[in-house]
């Protein structure tokens, strides 16, 4: 069990000199040039050489990972339109202003809470059950801090900000990616575009819509999150460990959801990952995956 | 002040709670090899769950309908290699031909 995870971070060079993205910035600005130049850098293993030396290969790269998770972030940004409606019109319907509307995907902003919320308030529940069923559903965030945590650098306020954005897309997004700053490109990208686009056709689900769960269903969209959820997961089960992760993870979600409350199939998923223990110590050796593909880019 | 507007400010002030615990609190301070081991396996636990639950789930109970054809049909499209975007096209429209037909 020394480390059969590792190649997660390693299994292309290219991408592994981004991460030491930081660490070389701050070389070039303390004056380490000559340094480099004197030493060869194809014997060298100091971050700044190897950084150096593939610096061309990197910005190519650097542009199709930014096309890649762009087209993956409108797809999702796009399923999460019809959605929003749903929620204002649901809104609307359960007595809420258009101010409150707005207050809950503004200031909640985590869709699944929000219409927990509303449909016990509009059936008259208590504030307490609105608002206790409201947060179950956001637990999940806890974890999702845990994961995103790493990639989400800056100061402590821009930490804050950043957390804000923290639902299901935005962390699939960002998670799916295999190095910190495009873990935290696409956190943002994905975390701006539906807050931008929940709040947008909240609005208007609000003022203009009362129906609409009918449309989604008729075109199907309500197939585009899992749809999007599998595209996400997809370049991950090339790789054993994972490929045991996820289906654990999928069948306790599976099993738990006639019986726990809605957010909680979600958050106990994570216990799947024992089960990437299973086995990986008399198989050590074949556990060691070929490098990954991308066939969600 | 409305129940709703009770309800809407706890949920603000909880959830930013639980969304910014981990960012605030841990930082990027770098975690030891085995949590982090851990942690680079959780999102796949995390997608095939959220995968699941938004095929079968409807908030109270396991329900098998059209979106359960789209899922299969995306599977599909992602075995043949296509882009993204055509994945959820292909979801999509294979469950809104399930419904169309059904």
């Amino acid at each position: 069990m020394s480390r059969p995870h590792r190649w997660i971070h390693s299994s292309n060079s290219a991408w592994r000199c981004g991460d030491n993205e930081r660490r070389r910035t701050l070389n070039d600005a303390s004056g380490l040039r000559t340094e480099r130049a004197l030493s060869p850098p194809v014997t060298t293993t100091s971050p700044d050489a190897t950084g150096a030396r593939l610096r061309p290969v990197n910005e190519v790269d650097d542009a199709a990972r930014k096309r890649a998770i762009h087209r993956q972030a409108a797809s999702i940004v796009a399923s999460v339109a019809p959605f929003g409606i749903v929620f204002g019109a649901a809104a609307a319907t359960a007595g809420l202003s258009l101010v409150q509307a707005m207050g809950f995907s503004l200031f909640v902003f985590g869709g699944s809470s929000q219409f927990a919320a509303v449909e016990i308030l509009g059936d008259g529940g208590s504030i307490a059950s609105a608002a206790i069923a409201g947060l179950l559903l956001n637990v999940r965030s806890l974890a999702f801090g845990v994961i995103m945590a790493p990639a989400l650098v800056g100061t402590w306020w821009q930490r804050a900000a950043m957390s804000q954005l923290m639902i299901d897309e935005s962390t699939a997004v960002g998670a799916a990616q295999h190095e910190q700053r495009w873990r935290r490109y696409g956190y943002l990208v994905a975390g701006i575009g539906v807050f931008v686009v929940w709040n947008l056709t909240t609005m208007l689900g609000h003022v203009a819509f009362a129906g609409a769960g009918d449309l989604i269903t008729e075109l199907g969209l309500d197939a585009a999150g899992p749809a999007a959820f599998l595209a996400l997961l997809w370049p991950r089960l090339s790789s054993p460990p994972q490929r045991r992760t996820a289906i654990a993870g999928g069948l306790i979600a599976l099993v738990l959801i006639p019986f726990a409350p809605p957010g909680v199939p979600i958050l106990a998923s994570m216990l799947g990952v024992a089960a990437a223990r299973i086995g990986s110590q008399s198989t050590d050796r074949s556990d060691r995956p070929e490098p990954d593909t991308e066939a969600a880019s | 002040m409305s129940d709703a507007t009770v309800v809407l400010i706890v949920m603000t002030v909880g959830t930013f709670a639980l969304k910014s615990a981990g960012p605030l609190v841990l930082g990027d301070r770098a975690l030891p090899v085995r949590v982090q081991q851990v942690v680079d396996l959780l999102p796949a636990a995390l997608l095939a769950a959220l995968a699941i639950v938004s095929t079968v789930g409807d908030g109270r109970g396991i329900v098998i309908d059209a979106r359960l054809v789209g899922l299969v049909a995306a599977g599909i499209a992602l075995w043949r290699r296509l882009p993204f975007v055509v994945v959820i096209i292909v979801a999509s429209a294979a469950t809104a031909l399930t419904r169309l037909i059904s």
